[in-house]
């Protein structure tokens, strides 16, 4: 025998799967959105993203390297998938300064502060986006009309905006004027930010990842049943006041944030039954902040809060043990 | 309809390549090494002395205590030496060499193939022929076999279950072993409900071995209380604890053996070993092993002499592959790498697989992401990433809590873990310094 032979403790195999596949997976379901995006506000759609994945890259690989002196992980996929994310979060017609520094604030502070890829306690790409929303309100909540209803680059506000300075006025819900039609938003011919519109598009996703394993169905569907039922019972008891569920659901970046980023595996609980907690906890906050808050959206803060409780359900909510007498 | 364990679990490749290849006898070795040590328990002693000579059956060391167990030579011939040499573990461990000189055996041993189906024997008495034949369990826990048959004060077996699951990739000798000696077997497990007085008996066996199940099922009509269960194919199913859930249902308390739910488990192989011993008066001198791997040229089942070095059959296989990168005592999920070949066959091993170069190294190991795969394939409903940090930052009692110690080192964990993170080692270095400590309290 020529060569030594290697010794290692068992097991000696090792599944296919790996970090960068799972990464690329959540990439390739952020498509179908993103391709609606690019048909409904146009080159402003691929001029966003291209610069927010470029930079959320860059600021990975310079932070990386310079101020942590470590290998640049770049190619893991998981910058990139903030890049994106945080590109679905914000108005087509930002000016590309705005999204570099949120670049900044995702990376930079949203990730690698903590330690980088694992470490975070916070969901990178929600922190590039409230660290913007907070600094930049006006242009962060300035919508550009999209190409599928063009009205001449006029500027339009969301669904749940409308709701909410119609209710402040004193309108009836029925008599806000500018609401779209359910099944336009459900599809996606809406305004918002650039990968929230389609909720269809973004579920379609959402059972992509559910076929992969990339997710699992508690945190998505405890954030939108809680949403719909609290949201609901307001409905049935004033449906002047408030409005009908489905607007809560299929607006807002609510599919987008239950399903991509509530999701993300470093910033929510290991087990089932933690992530039902997490999920329920995100639907109270956002329904709560958007009922009676004073932003008409809420739940890229819901998730924030509720990743600060994530260490503390791990610490309490263990999995069922084999043979454990309870 | 298809059973199995309820929590967690990873269904690896099976890669069983050498499923079709009937058992073969291994040609005699020119010389053996057999370790006083092959099973649970205190290290036998040994009887003979260099000079000796030996015939095939001869008692060489002796049981040092109610753990422990005989171990007899698998070959006739001269003691060379008394002496240490590494065994699967890679620790030099003490063992007897014998220069093998024809195959005399000691008188008494029945090597005729005829089948006894005659169980007269007292209980009592089979236990105490277990005992002196050296059986141990053969499924590669080598716990020995009379021990498990006479429960602790106040408990009482109501089943037995044999262990047919072979859960781990590319071994097969178990399932050539049940197409082979399928009433070997089943006589076997009798032999092994009498000594235990219990009146029921299920064999488990995973689905991807249909015809060992088909031929098991219409064999076992003819023997009182025994049945086949089919089992659903996911590792670790031959785990003890997992079998019995997976059959009974029941889970065994952390920290208790099976017998807290009344059953007791023993391999394919033991009940072979078991037959052999009652009805042949042959104590445990050989066992099948599988020789496999990709890149080996006759992937077999070999029947061989305990003590036999593994270069011996991967000779017989075939010779050693250039691209060999690791040698491996067991399965891919459990087994042992191994550093020479001269390390020995021994009672408990059940295979020994050849891996290629490019299958031999780790992976690069990146950053934790939380994804909790370890945690949903863990059979034991542990959180490996948590032990794992509880491990390598020396958090013992913390461990502790989290019942490091019930971890049965199947190694799902590190398997399925997208970042080819360590866990189980730090687990088992976490269960070492635990069970020390917990050891030093009992004091």
């Amino acid at each position: 025998m020529s060569n030594l032979l290697t010794v290692s403790p068992s097991p000696h195999v090792h599944s296919s799967d790996s970090t960068q596949k799972i990464m690329y997976r959540v990439v390739f379901a952020m498509i179908p959105a993103m391709a609606w995006g690019i048909y409904m506000f146009g080159f402003d759609a691929i001029r966003v993203g291209l610069i927010s994945i470029i930079s959320c890259l860059a600021f990975e690989y310079l932070i990386q390297k310079y101020l942590m002196k470590v290998k640049p992980s770049i190619t893991d996929g998981s910058a990139l998938i903030t890049g994106v994310l945080l590109a679905f979060n914000v108005p087509s017609n930002l000016p590309w300064w705005i999204i570099i520094i949120g670049a900044i604030a995702a990376m930079g502070i949203g990730k690698l502060s903590f330690g980088g890829l694992g470490a975070n306690i916070f969901n990178p790409a929600i922190v590039g986006r409230v660290f913007l929303l907070i600094s930049f309100p006006a242009q962060m909540t300035t919508w550009p009309a999209t190409n599928a209803m063009a009205v001449d680059g006029v500027s339009a506000a969301t669904p749940l905006a409308l709701i909410k300075e119609g209710i402040k006025n004193g309108t009836p819900v029925s008599q806000i004027e500018g609401l779209p039609q359910l099944s336009d938003m459900a599809i996606g011919f809406n305004h918002g930010s650039l990968g929230e519109i389609s909720a269809i598009l973004l579920i379609l996703g959402g059972l992509y990842m559910l076929w992969k394993k990339v997710i699992t169905w508690q945190i998505p569907a405890s954030i939108i049943l809680t949403v719909a039922l609290v949201s609901g019972i307001f409905w049935l008891i004033d449906s002047e006041i408030y409005v009908n569920p489905l607007y809560h659901i299929l607006t807002g970046g609510l599919m987008l944030g239950a399903i991509f980023m509530a999701t993300d595996m470093v910033t929510s609980p290991m087990t089932g039954k933690g992530q039902i907690i997490f999920g329920v906890g995100i639907g109270l906050i956002t329904i709560s902040i958007r009922m009676f808050g004073a932003y008409p959206e809420g739940i890229s803060f819901a998730i924030l809060i509720m990743n600060a409780f994530v260490p503390l359900i791990n610490m309490y909510i263990k999995p069922k043990r084999f043979g454990g007498q309870k | 309809m298809l059973k199995t364990f309820k929590l967690g679990g990873v269904h690896p490749p099976e890669n069983k390549l050498s499923k079709d290849k009937t058992i073969e006898v291994l040609p005699l070795p020119k010389t053996v090494f057999i370790p006083v040590a092959q099973h649970i328990g205190a290290p036998s002693t040994p009887l003979v002395k260099r000079g000796d000579e030996v015939k095939v059956g001869q008692i060489i060391a002796k049981s040092s205590s109610f753990v422990s167990t005989n171990i007899h030579s698998s070959v006739s011939g001269k003691v060379k030496k008394v002496d240490f040499s590494a065994d699967s573990s890679g620790y030099p461990k003490q063992g007897i060499f014998i220069d093998v000189k024809g195959d005399e055996w000691v008188e008494g041993i029945d090597r005729s193939k005829d089948l006894d189906k005659d169980i007269s024997i007292e209980g009592s008495d089979i236990i105490r022929k277990i005992q002196d034949a050296g059986i141990v369990g053969l499924g590669g826990a080598t716990f020995p076999t009379h021990v498990k048959l006479v429960p602790p004060k106040g408990m009482k077996a109501d089943v037995l279950l044999i262990n047919g699951v072979e859960c781990e990739p590319y071994l097969t000798s178990d399932h050539r072993l049940m197409l082979e000696k399928p009433d070997e077997i089943l006589v076997g497990i009798q032999l092994l409900m009498k000594a235990m007085n219990v009146d029921k008996a299920v064999i488990g066996i995973e689905n991807n071995k249909p015809d060992a199940i088909i031929l098991l099922n219409k064999k076992c009509k003819s023997y009182n209380g025994i049945s086949v269960q089919s089992l659903k194919v996911q590792y670790p199913q031959g785990g003890e604890k997992q079998l019995i859930n997976a059959v009974t249902g029941k889970e065994v308390p952390s920290g208790g053996l099976p017998i807290a739910v009344g059953a007791v488990v023993s391999n394919v192989g033991t009940a072979f070993a078991v037959y052999e011993a009652i009805q042949k008066n042959k104590p445990l001198i050989e066992r099948v092993v599988t020789i496999t791997g990709k890149g080996v040229e006759k992937p077999s089942n070999f029947m061989v002499r305990v003590g036999t070095a593994t270069s011996e059959l991967v000779e017989a296989a075939g010779g050693l592959p250039e691209n060999t990168g690791k040698i491996i005592s067991g399965g891919p999920m459990m087994g042992r790498a191994i550093r020479t070949m001269d390390v020995p066959v021994t009672k408990g091993t059940s295979g020994i697989l050849l891996m290629k170069e490019e299958e031999a190294n780790r992976k690069e190991v990146k950053a934790c992401i939380r994804c909790s795969r370890c945690t949903t394939v863990c059979p034991m409903g542990l959180e490996p990433f948590l032990l794992m940090t509880l491990g390598e930052k020396q958090i013992f009692d913390r461990a502790e809590g989290e019942k490091i110690m019930d971890c049965i080192e199947c190694g799902s964990c590190s398997y399925t873990c997208p970042s080819n993170r360590p866990l189980l080692d730090y687990i088992r270095f976490g269960k070492g310094k635990v069970g020390a400590i917990m050891r030093s309290r009992k004091k």
